[in-house]
């Protein structure tokens, strides 16, 4: 980058994080002067969305690979964090039959869901490398496959998860503002790895798959790149989300949920950080509008059945809407910036990097 | 270990899975759509006969047949209404679509209907069991495997022998190619979901014949099986989705009987690390179809 030498007109070509987050801080900074507890819950939520669609973003928007098994590392994140978080008498309490080495085990809130989300991203490491030479359908069924897997796991190894059943007895640590720091944080990580050479790298070889790989572009280990990358993002926010909500089940972290992140994502825009963020705020925002007239007409009884799924059959509808009308989303991969981005790359890399096997990315 | 029973138990859930399979490889072979929707009009033909169960009497094979029906309009409206428009947009939007649309039928079953179990009316004739080779065969076993044989026959025949079934299978080998020769494209794709909501139906019957119940989740295991079985037969090849189905059901028993019982509640997990195994090893998977793997855009 030839800009670097002059910070405010670095600063102005890579304003999108900037532009992002302030928005972000005043949404946090309302629902704290409000102080209703409901809406500083549906701002902590939103940030902890914000992660987990960035780390979506991250993936499936620069490789244009569809991932399913986003959720299932959400999964790992939470549960891992929550083992180290813990204290060994609530670990007695939940989970009585734990391992003995894992029993004593008491860390910090930080230090915990750090650990959960590289968990998640060793996991995404060790099976990723391999399943990113797939490309297309067969790439959409393994991620499928693998979230299945992750899912058949955790409601399974009851030693450390307790099984189907909710795990009970977590500290509550998540806020809404250390959500926000966490989301903001995000943004930037999520931006400058699209603008960064790996990302720059991976987005080539979306948009095409032979030149990319033709030009010496190692596919399938900027995918796999990404992947970790992504992996640790939803670890992460698995992490913070455990900390939130306190008691879950694996039931969490399957479908219905990979549905709603998924929505966000495609509806705000999925090649872009701007896209995700968008998304991320308007339909978490709708959605527990929604669920907020969903809980009040039931506990009112103003409908003679009880109302389920309303929320879910609309937000598929929009989707569908929006897939149909408008297919990459409100926002494209367009990036809210102050200046029209300058072609960063125009001058040619210095050292041109020649992978052994050019040829795998099918 | 291998008994009579065993036997019969693996060909009865493999026609079965031979069934399920079919119906998502006809859609995929030719719009390269994986259809997440699919295991919705499994639930869409259970609902159709509890509901009509609960407004008017008639027949149980009527009902049956009612549910078949609806399943196959449901689909091609499925296939109307949101394919349609995104077919020529990238293969993400086609499979978020079907994602969206499976969840909002489920949803829209939660909604209307009920989350809990509705019970649904079976004949007689599916509890009784018939005494073969020295073990107690239930009918319904027999009904599946009688039934899917029937159907796969009958299907064969239609895709050789008449021109649609031709121009159906020209369509999943070069879809533009078939274009080009004059076959209209939104005939031959809206007549395999039609085919792939027939599969459903049929097969909604002998799944819920299992349990006599239906629930708005009741499609969820019958998609994974159809993935399973499709990437072990070959994603290409309507051939390659009946082996495949059987191979399920055949491999799903043995581990049935083979894996210890901490493991088994893992089966599920084993049988989509064969997915991932396969699909990274012999993409292709045991039959390889001539399709050519190109979009229809």
């Amino acid at each position: 980058m030839k800009t670097n030498t002059n910070f405010t007109i670095w600063l102005k070509s890579h304003s999108t994080p900037f532009l992002l987050s302030i928005p972000l801080l005043i949404l946090a900074l309302i629902a704290q002067l409000i102080g209703d507890t409901l809406i500083i819950r549906i701002a902590t939520v939103l940030f902890i969305n914000l992660i987990l669609v960035l780390g979506l973003q991250v993936f499936m928007g620069n490789s244009g690979i569809l991932s399913f098994a986003h959720l299932g590392f959400m999964g790992i994140g939470a549960y891992a964090s929550v083992l180290f978080s813990m204290t060994p008498e609530a670990k007695a309490a939940t989970l009585p039959d734990l391992y003995p080495f894992l029993r004593p085990i008491h860390l910090p809130f930080i230090p915990s869901i750090l650990i959960g989300a590289l968990i998640a991203a060793l996991v995404a490491a060790i099976v990723g490398y391999a399943l990113m030479r797939l490309s297309d359908a067969a790439a959409v069924i393994t991620l499928f496959a693998l979230l299945v897997i992750i899912h058949t796991v955790l409601v399974h190894w009851s030693i450390i998860t307790n099984g189907p059943r909710t795990l009970f007895g977590v500290d509550n640590y998540t806020h809404l503002w250390n959500s926000v720091a966490f989301g903001i944080l995000v943004i930037f990580i999520a931006y400058f790895f699209k603008e960064f050479p790996v990302g720059l790298k991976l987005r080539a070889s979306r948009d095409d798959r032979y030149a990319a790989a033709s030009i010496g572009i190692n596919i399938v280990q900027v995918r796999w790149y990404g992947f970790i990358l992504s992996a640790f993002l939803a670890g992460f926010a698995g992490g913070l989300w455990a900390h939130f909500i306190t008691s879950f089940s694996p039931y969490a972290f399957y479908l219905s949920e990979t549905f709603g992140i998924l929505a966000m994502l495609v509806i705000g825009g999925t090649g872009g950080v701007s896209g995700a963020v968008l998304g991320t705020v308007v339909i978490t925002l709708a959605r527990e509008g929604l669920r907020g007239i969903e809980n009040y007409i039931n506990i009112n009884h103003l409908l003679p059945t009880t109302l389920v799924g309303f929320t879910e059959v609309l937000l598929s509808i929009v989707l569908i809407a929006i897939l149909i009308f408008r297919p990459s989303g409100i926002l494209g991969s367009r990036e809210i910036a102050l200046a029209e981005k300058q072609q960063a790359f125009d001058e040619p890399q210095s050292k041109p990097h020649l992978p052994s096997n050019p040829s795998q990315g099918d | 270990m291998f008994t009579v029973d065993f036997f019969i138990n693996a060909i009865t859930l493999g026609s079965l899975c031979a069934l399920i399979a079919l119906g998502l490889v006809i859609v995929y072979g030719i719009l390269k759509l994986v259809n997440f929707a699919y295991g919705e009009l499994i639930m869409i033909a259970g609902y159709t006969i509890y509901l009509i169960n609960q407004s008017i009497h008639m027949p149980w094979l009527a009902m049956a047949g009612l549910a078949v029906l609806v399943a196959m309009l449901t689909s091609y409206l499925t296939e109307l209404v949101a394919f349609r428009p995104v077919r020529t947009k990238s293969l993400n939007a086609m499979l978020i679509t079907s994602f969206a649309v499976s969840t909002l039928l489920q949803n829209g079953a939660l909604l209307i209907i009920s989350p809990r179990a509705r019970a649904v009316p079976l004949p007689k004739l599916f509890s009784e069991s018939i005494r073969l080779f020295g073990s107690d065969i239930p009918w319904r076993n027999i009904l599946t495997i009688v039934t899917s044989l029937l159907l796969l026959a009958i299907l064969t025949l239609l895709l050789k022998r008449t021109v649609l079934g031709i121009a159906l299978r020209a369509a999943a080998d070069n879809f533009t190619m078939t274009r080009m020769l004059g076959v209209p494209a939104n005939l031959v794709i809206s007549t395999a979901f039609v085919i792939s909501g027939l599969m459903a139906g049929v097969v909604s019957i002998f799944w819920i014949g299992r349990t006599a119940s239906v629930t708005p989740t009741i499609g969820g295991s019958p998609l994974l099986i159809a993935f399973v079985a499709t990437v072990i037969g070959g994603m290409n090849s309507l051939v390659g989705a009946v082996v495949g189905g059987y191979v399920y059901g055949l491999i799903f028993s043995i581990l049935g009987v083979m894996l210890p019982q901490s493991l088994l509640d893992y089966r599920e997990a084993f049988m989509f690390l064969v997915v991932i195994l396969i699909l990274l090893f012999r993409p292709e998977g045991l039959i390889r179809g001539s399709g050519s793997g190109e979009r229809v855009g």
